[in-house]
């Protein structure tokens, strides 16, 4: 079970990455879920903690903490848009 | 295709003309072009380059689109947003609706470009003097979308 991560605009600065292969594991089934864990890495990872204002999609719609991961999942974490 | 996301430039005039081709059903156009500007937020502004998420832009524009079809009878629905490198005076945004009349094409224009705001995953970063920096969301444009929700298709 893995899943595709991808960061964008100042949080992909911040993290230095613009995406990452992710195994996920057992009882890891949610957007929020994976958020947390991934908040645990620490340093700059704390840039994904609750209360941050990022936005989350699956599988390029948008998301919130309860959507549901699935095996291949295309997951992204990025600030609130500023297009226009 | 009525949603186009590319690096290239627009041509206004050109895009209302295919639009309105032939259309003599059609009574109203209703336009909007958004701009780079070279200040925000009291700094100078000498650039601003525009990233997205390929896939979910086009996605989420689609989406955009098929909402305003299902709220305002309209005959064409046409946004291009560009992304890349952009300097003040630049377009970066042309949202065209064509219809029989002028109340539903303005309406739907200004839902598609109050959702974009918001929905649509593009981020810019523009260049001061004190260096480049992400644009901040604005609360303004959440309230802008939340409007519509309030009311009702086609109000």
């Amino acid at each position: 079970m893995s899943i595709r991560i991808l960061y964008f605009a100042g949080l992909r600065e911040r993290l230095g990455a613009a995406g990452e292969d992710f195994a996920l594991s057992p009882g890891l089934d949610t957007v929020g879920a994976l958020r947390r864990r991934l908040c645990e890495r620490g340093g700059a990872w704390e840039a994904l903690a609750e209360g941050r204002s990022l936005r989350m999609a699956v599988n390029q719609r948008m998301a919130d903490a309860g959507a549901a991961l699935r095996d291949g999942d295309e997951v992204a974490f990025f600030p609130p848009v500023t297009g226009g | 295709m009525p949603v186009r996301v590319q690096r290239e430039d627009f041509d206004v005039g050109a895009e209302i003309g295919a639009l309105t081709r032939g259309a003599t059903d059609v009574g109203a156009v209703a336009s909007f072009v958004g701009l780079v500007r070279d200040t925000n937020d009291g700094s100078g502004v000498s650039e601003m380059t525009l990233e997205h998420y390929p896939g979910m832009t086009e996605r989420a524009l689609e989406e955009i689109v098929a909402q305003a079809r299902g709220r305002w009878r309209v005959a064409e629905l046409l946004v291009i947003h560009r992304y890349g490198r952009l300097l003040p005076g630049e377009r970066i945004v042309l949202v065209v609706v064509t219809g029989a009349h002028r109340g539903e094409a303005f309406a739907a224009c200004e839902f598609v470009m109050d959702y974009l705001k918001t929905r649509a995953p593009f981020w810019k970063k523009e260049t001061t003097a004190a260096g480049s920096r992400w644009v901040e969301a604005r609360e303004a444009d959440d309230e802008a979308a939340a409007r519509w929700d309030a009311q009702r298709p086609g109000g």
